[in-house]
């Protein structure tokens, strides 16, 4: 799995390509709070997940954990180019209530 | 009828959550499942191993057998530990349970949701049987269509 940060104003574009499992769902819970903790005054976390062909509830999980922390500051988490079956996902797990889905970058930044 | 069947051991190691679902997926892609109930068996199997890795050997690394067959067009997956045991099934069932921060709890619910068929037995300190079946859900079509040729 390889992830990539970039900020752009107080949004943090998190792009993630691999599989977000058991295995890897540390690394990306590692690198985006070191990434919130360096940039305090992040509101809105974008997860862009076009290369991701896979998600289970360990990622489900770790993706939970940092909307906590986000909307704990009081900011909001976007998913955007999501898959059928991710979306499918999301659904049954909830996340769908608590995140917004947008279709590219620019929808994602033009709605905040 | 037997048509293919495929046993596994490997040690509990998040590493081997993908191999399963490799091996999983690719066994089950002898049958005629769509992409999407592909993807379903991937999910399934990916809760089954996790659930072996951070539940049945909390603290050290233990054995997980996966068993595969197909027999008359259907899929069986068990996967087998010798960990700690469920002490309440009933209570790991319900949705959102979970033991850990962090984790949402969703694994059985998941495994329930995605196969056609699960089974979970457990003993405290002996381990836990998960039995999983599936049959494509396309497969009665096809056989029309050959039927007819």
């Amino acid at each position: 799995m390889v992830i990539e940060t970039e900020r752009v104003g107080t949004n943090l574009i998190v792009t993630v390509d691999g599989e977000l499992d058991l295995e890897t769902s540390p690394e990306f819970r590692n690198l985006v709070e070191a990434k919130l903790d360096q940039y305090q005054t992040i509101t809105h976390l974008i997860l862009d997940l076009k290369k991701v062909n896979f998600i289970d509830s360990s990622g489900l999980g770790v993706i939970l954990g940092r909307f906590k922390r986000i909307s704990q500051d009081g900011g909001r988490m976007s998913a955007i180019n999501v898959s059928d079956q991710l979306k499918r996902i999301f659904e049954l797990s909830g996340l769908l209530k608590i995140m917004n889905i947008y279709n590219d970058r620019k929808q994602a930044l033009d709605n905040f | 009828m037997l048509e293919n069947y495929l046993k596994l051991e490997f040690p509990s190691l998040p590493q081997n959550v993908g191999l399963a679902r490799l091996v999983v997926s690719t066994f089950a892609s002898q049958l005629e499942f769509t992409l999407a109930e592909v993807e379903e068996i991937r999910v399934a199997i990916s809760e089954a191993v996790s659930n072996c890795v951070i539940h049945a050997y909390p603290n050290k690394t233990g054995t997980i057998k996966l068993e595969l067959s197909i027999e008359d067009g259907l899929l069986t997956i068990v996967v087998q530990d010798y960990g700690v045991g469920i002490q309440d099934i009933m209570q790991a069932k319900q949705a959102t349970y979970s033991t850990q921060p962090e984790r949402m709890g969703l694994g059985l619910v998941f495994m329930e949701s995605f196969m056609d068929q699960m089974e979970l037995t457990s003993k405290p300190m002996e381990g836990t049987t998960v039995v999983m079946k599936k049959r494509p859900e396309r497969g009665f079509v096809n056989a029309g269509f050959a039927g007819s040729n």
